[in-house]
């Protein structure tokens, strides 16, 4: 069972407490009515499905309900860091280098 | 009276103490502190089980947890009967009751040995080339015979009577393993203050300090140091010592999962206590001192009784006091199997011959087993082993050919090496690397916060294991956060070293013989076997694993992986490290389904959810039907009423005077804030800004792909506060849907979402007369038609308690939903339950509910609607505000395939015989006398007998549907092809008039 971060809880609790809620960093357009059928399915059906590190996001299901980010390695399942949601994908990620 | 093999002053138990017990019926006497191993073989008894696949006789390997032969079951009483029990694992208790298993009609003679005779035919890979054809009989015929001959215990057949409890633990330090290198780090951790956790599988600490008699530290024997060592931390506050605990599984971020046998040994385990005990232990540092397991050597017949390893005869000796033999040979490729000789001889048991595969060996060991005048032989094999049922002899020849000599003994105590138990380190996704210089596995790349020490680690020798873990023991503590205290490290006074062994087939079983020797014992896989698939094209050793089975039974192959893995290296002609071993995956050993289950079965496996109304439903004769986690009334049959002649009679006093529904599963969420109106236009189709407070509207939620999602009336209550409704089964998504959007892509909206399912208990008051029964009891709310319309919601009070009113109906008829809180449910039911009978009106369940909307054509999501269909497909394109610019699934509704011409729609459908009831999933075809497979162009989603329409009506999902209208389709079935004709989805009252009836 994985030990994740809730940013706005700050504290660090069991997987049980969280739910995944997919791929992070994917917005939905502004001008959603417009958007072509090339776009939408970018938006829609295309995932990353990295083998490594994917930003995602969960959600405190059982604490504080807040969804949030996190950055995992998918083949160690670590988390790299969370951060609140609407935060910019973060530039450096820590331990990432090796 | 003492057991033969039993012998006076040896070993650690009291030997006075006697206890009872029976194996296979007959009736033993064993000693306090047995195994069930040790106690069989105090009284002579080797065969205990037959094989898996050629049911070969079979006796103990081990001493331990790795054992893969002597598996038993255990039986307490009808229901408690545990299968594939280790009889070197199970302590005795006085009456224990124990049966061999895979055998018929004895153990002594089976039938199914036949099989070892037949046996070429039963080559690796048997199951895939040999039952292949015709196709059918795979499953009628060979696999149940396959499954009947071969196999281990039999599973209980009755519910398992034992409860099972379930802790959680965090600690700093976690020690895995308590031989004399997890004592030691659990030592030095402990004196740091920090809170450490010990485990260890066994009953007693101490590892293989059971059997090494020549281990002495700080001044005592070995084993006694590692009882007092335990006493004292048992005696710390920061310490918790674990025994009968297997540590099963290495999961993410230290988080290592054990159980504890609570019970398993107690003649009277008493109903206080678990039978088992699950640890989920988070751990800052893991120390894995798991120790390493003895290999056997592979030879030919190497798995008759009364062959074993050298340390489990050492064992059975120096601790439980029981020889495994009167004449014993010895089988050897390394040191470690002369400390059993001389154990043995200095006991007083015949050694027959030391035989070691080695050249020219040296050392202390050997000096000492000559010394006391025991025949060594290097550079020897033992190529064959005699006898049946028991071993009677060993061949010995030297290694590179030559003359054969057989040896008469009574037991083979064997030896090619130690394996160290890297399975728990492999599990934390650390990288074992191969030692080339002593051709072991060791563990290479760490993934966790883990440390391993000892055997584990391939560190011999006690000094320097005691050493390493003592240090590794105390660094675990400080990383942990522990402040350095200093203790005092164990010191070693004398130890045994053992040297390296062999991997793979020993002389006699090499690639040109074709002779049986085991390399898995629990799944029966040979040296050849594994040959076999190399040459049938198995290149990497996953394949060879498949392809064989080999250490793949219960026993995870802790003896057999090895040998395995160097036999298919040989074979490939390639080093061992590129061949590559298998993954190691949890549980190290069998774990019950019990203790993972633990307290969450019977009534405790899930939630059940019962409204205010329940308990006078049950009252009224109830039935009840189950719809997520919740309990609802399904229909309220009187004396003699069957379900139908029920839901008929629910049906018609509704339409004909009035009926009373629990609505109150009905998700409900309460949108709330300045913004809330600008957040129910972005996650309906509908328009809500124009919605004037007091009026209700019928909301679509679609998913961001265009599909409907979820349905439900909605009612404004005031500019910034609306009453949302969602399917039952449907309001936990709903609300993740909606605090999704509202916390990652609306966040500038200021709108709170709070769930209210269970705040609000909801009664329907449906029918002409409900207006009648409700508007005695309301205060404050004007019931005129013109004052509280059809989709409409006031704020009031009925029975003196607050309530929301809705005028809304699910029925076709005037209707009410009654919202009040949910503890004054059951109250004011009692008092509309109490009006409603002076007009006739009836309680109706979940199946008239279902038949009345029907007849009007309301949709139930999830039922006529299945995750594809549009708001266009189920005609609810009424319901999707045209001027709107935004709302989820906007775009996704204008995708190409969703607007183009062909989909289903959803439409009514009418048997040409009014009597025919459709079923429910049935699929719908154009013309039925095409060939088979027939196109499909729909399905029929929901079907009933209407009472009220005096006839069969069904909704369905049809291809152009809506052009269809009035064409006749057919409904082929089993018993024959039913007509059907495609109509609009309103079979009753179709004007709609009834609503303000």
């Amino acid at each position: 069972m994985l030990l994740i971060r809730c940013p706005y809880c700050e504290e660090e609790r069991p997987e049980l407490e969280f739910r995944n809620a997919g791929e992070a960093h994917i917005a939905r357009s502004a001008d959603m009515a417009a958007t072509s059928d090339d776009d939408f399915e970018k938006f829609f059906f295309i995932r990353s499905n990295p083998k490594g590190i994917i930003y995602e996001r969960w959600r405190h299901m059982h604490g504080c309900a807040r969804f949030f980010n996190a950055v995992r390695d998918t083949v160690s399942d670590r988390f790299l860091m969370t951060y609140k949601a609407g935060e910019p994908k973060p530039a450096n990620l820590p331990g990432a280098a090796k | 009276m003492i057991a033969a093999f039993r012998i006076p002053g040896a070993g650690r138990l009291k030997q006075a103490e006697t206890t009872r017990f029976s194996f296979d019926g007959q009736s033993y006497a064993g000693v306090e502190g047995d195994t069930l191993a040790s106690a069989l073989l105090a009284n002579g008894v080797h065969l205990v089980g037959r094989s898996f696949k050629y049911h070969r006789p079979r006796g103990f390997l081990s001493a331990g947890a790795e054992e893969p032969n002597a598996l038993v079951e255990i039986k307490r009483d009808s229901a408690r009967k545990t299968p594939n029990v280790r009889a070197t694992v199970q302590e005795l208790y006085d009456g224990l009751t124990a049966q061999s298993q895979n055998r018929w009609p004895s153990l002594s003679f089976d039938v199914s040995a036949l099989g070892d005779i037949a046996s070429p035919l039963l080559s690796a890979g048997f199951y895939y080339k040999t039952f292949m054809w015709p196709k059918s009989a795979w499953k009628n015929f060979y696999e149940p015979k396959i499954r009947a001959a071969a196999g281990l215990g039999v599973a209980p057949d009755q519910p398992d009577p034992d409860h099972y409890s379930a802790r959680f633990a965090h600690c700093d330090v976690l020690v895995l393993g308590g031989g004399a290198a997890g004592i030691a780090a659990a030592l030095a951790a402990a004196e740091t203050g920090v809170r450490v956790i010990l485990a260890d599988e066994q009953a007693d600490f101490g590892g293989s300090l059971h059997f090494e008699s020549g281990a002495r530290i700080d001044g005592q024997d070995g084993f006694a140091w590692a009882q007092a060592a335990i006493a004292t931390l048992n005696a710390m506050d920061n310490v918790r010592v674990l025994s009968r605990t297997t540590a099963f599984g290495y999961y993410a971020q230290n988080f290592v999962g054990l159980v504890e046998r609570v019970s398993d040994h107690l003649q009277n385990p008493g109903r206080d206590l678990p039978r088992e005990r699950l640890w989920q232990v988070r751990a800052k540092r893991v120390v894995l001192a798991t120790g390493a397991i003895e290999r056997h050597m592979v030879f030919a017949d190497n798995d008759r009784p009364g062959i074993m390893l050298a340390s489990a005869a050492r064992t059975y000796l120096n601790h439980y006091g029981v020889a495994v033999g009167r004449n014993v040979g010895i089988y050897t490729a390394n040191d470690s199997a002369y400390a059993a000789a001389i154990d043995l001889k200095k006991a007083g048991v015949g050694v027959a011959a030391i035989v070691d595969l080695r050249d020219n060996p040296t050392g202390s060991v050997i000096d000492e087993a000559r010394a006391l005048g025991i025949e060594v032989n290097f550079g020897r094999a033992v190529i064959r082993a005699g006898g049946k049922l028991r071993v009677s002899s060993m061949t010995v020849q030297p290694k590179n050919g030559g003359g054969e000599r057989t040896i008469p003994v009574d037991a083979i105590l064997m030896s090619a090496g130690w394996t160290p138990s890297v399975h728990l380190f492999s599990q934390s996704r650390g990288k074992v690397a191969f030692n080339d210089e002593t051709k072991r596995f060791v563990p290479g790349a760490y993934a966790q916060d883990c440390v391993s020490v000892g055997a584990c680690n391939g560190t011999d020798g006690l000094s320097a294991t005691i050493d390493e873990a003592y240090a590794a023991g105390a660094k675990a503590a400080k990383d942990a956060g522990a402040n350095t205290v200093k203790g005092t490290k164990p010191k070693v006074d004398a130890s045994e070293s053992w040297s390296r062994g062999m991997l793979g087939a020993a002389p006699g079983a090499g690639p040109d013989t074709t002779v049986k020797a085991f390399v898995d014992f629990q799944n029966d896989v040979t040296a050849k076997d594994i040959r076999q698939a190399v040459h049938e094209g198995m290149r990497s050793i996953e394949h060879v694993k498949r392809f064989t089975t080999n250490g793949m039974a219960t026993d995870q192959g802790k003896t057999s992986n090895m040998h395995g893995l160097a036999i298919a290296a040989e074979t490939l002609g390639k080093p061992i490290p590129q061949v590559g071993l298998t993954t190691f995956r949890a549980p190290y050993t069998p774990v019950t389904f019990g203790s993972i289950v633990g307290h969450a079965r019977g009534k405790l496996f899930d939630p059940t959810r019962k409204t205010a109304i329940h308990p006078w439903a049950e009252a009224q004769g109830a039935v009840f039907e189950d719809v997520g986690q919740w309990k609802r009334a399904w229909y309220f049959p009187k004396a003699g009423e069957d379900m139908h002649a029920a839901v008929d009679r629910e049906c018609v006093t509704v339409r004909k005077t009035a009926g009373l529904f629990d609505a109150s599963t009905l998700g409900k969420i309460e949108v709330v804030g300045p913004d809330a109106a600008k957040f129910m236009e972005l996650l309906y189709t509908n328009p809500w800004e124009k919605l004037e407070p007091g009026r209700c509207r019928y909301g679509i939620m679609l998913r961001e792909d265009g599909f409907i999602y979820d349905d439900g009336v909605v009612g404004r209550l005031a500019a910034d506060r609306f009453h949302v409704t969602t399917t039952t089964g449907g309001a936990p998504r709903v609300m993740n849907h909606m605090e999704d959007y509202l916390q990652t892509e609306f966040p500038h909206l200021n709108v709170w979402l709070t769930s209210t399912t269970e705040q609000w208990a909801v009664i329907a008051v449906q029918g002409p007369k409900s207006r009648d029964i409700i508007a005695p009891l309301v205060e404050g709310i004007d019931m005129s038609d013109g004052a509280l319309p059809h989709m409409s919601v006031r704020e009031g009070r009925i029975c003196g308690v607050p309530t929301r009113l809705f005028r809304m109906s699910f029925t076709g008829e005037r209707g009410f939903e009654v919202n009040v809180p949910a503890d004054y449910g059951q109250a004011v039911w009692d008092a509309l339950w109490a009006e409603g009978q002076k007009h006739g009106a009836c309680a109706y369940g979940t199946e008239t509910m279902h038949v009345l909307r029907a007849e009007k054509g309301y949709i139930i999501v999830g039922q006529d609607t299945d995750g594809t269909v549009t708001p266009n497909d189920a005609g609810l394109d009424w319901a999707v505000g045209k001027k709107k610019t935004d709302f989820v699934g906007i775009r996704g509704m204008a995708r190409p395939d969703l607007v183009a011409k062909g989909r289903k729609h959803l439409v009514g459908l009418k048997t040409k015989d009014p009597k025919v009831v459709l079923e429910e999933g049935a699929q719908i075809v154009g013309d039925p006398k095409q060939a088979i497979p027939m196109t499909m162009i729909g399905h029929v989603t929901s079907s009933y007998w209407s009472e009220n329409c005096g006839r069969s009506i069904a909704l369905a999902l049809v291809a152009g549907g809506r052009d269809r209208m009035g064409e006749t389709l057919y409904v082929p079935m089993p018993n024959g092809t039913i007509e059907v004709e495609v109509t609009g989805m309103v079979f009753f009252d179709e004007k709609g008039e009834r609503l303000n009836g």
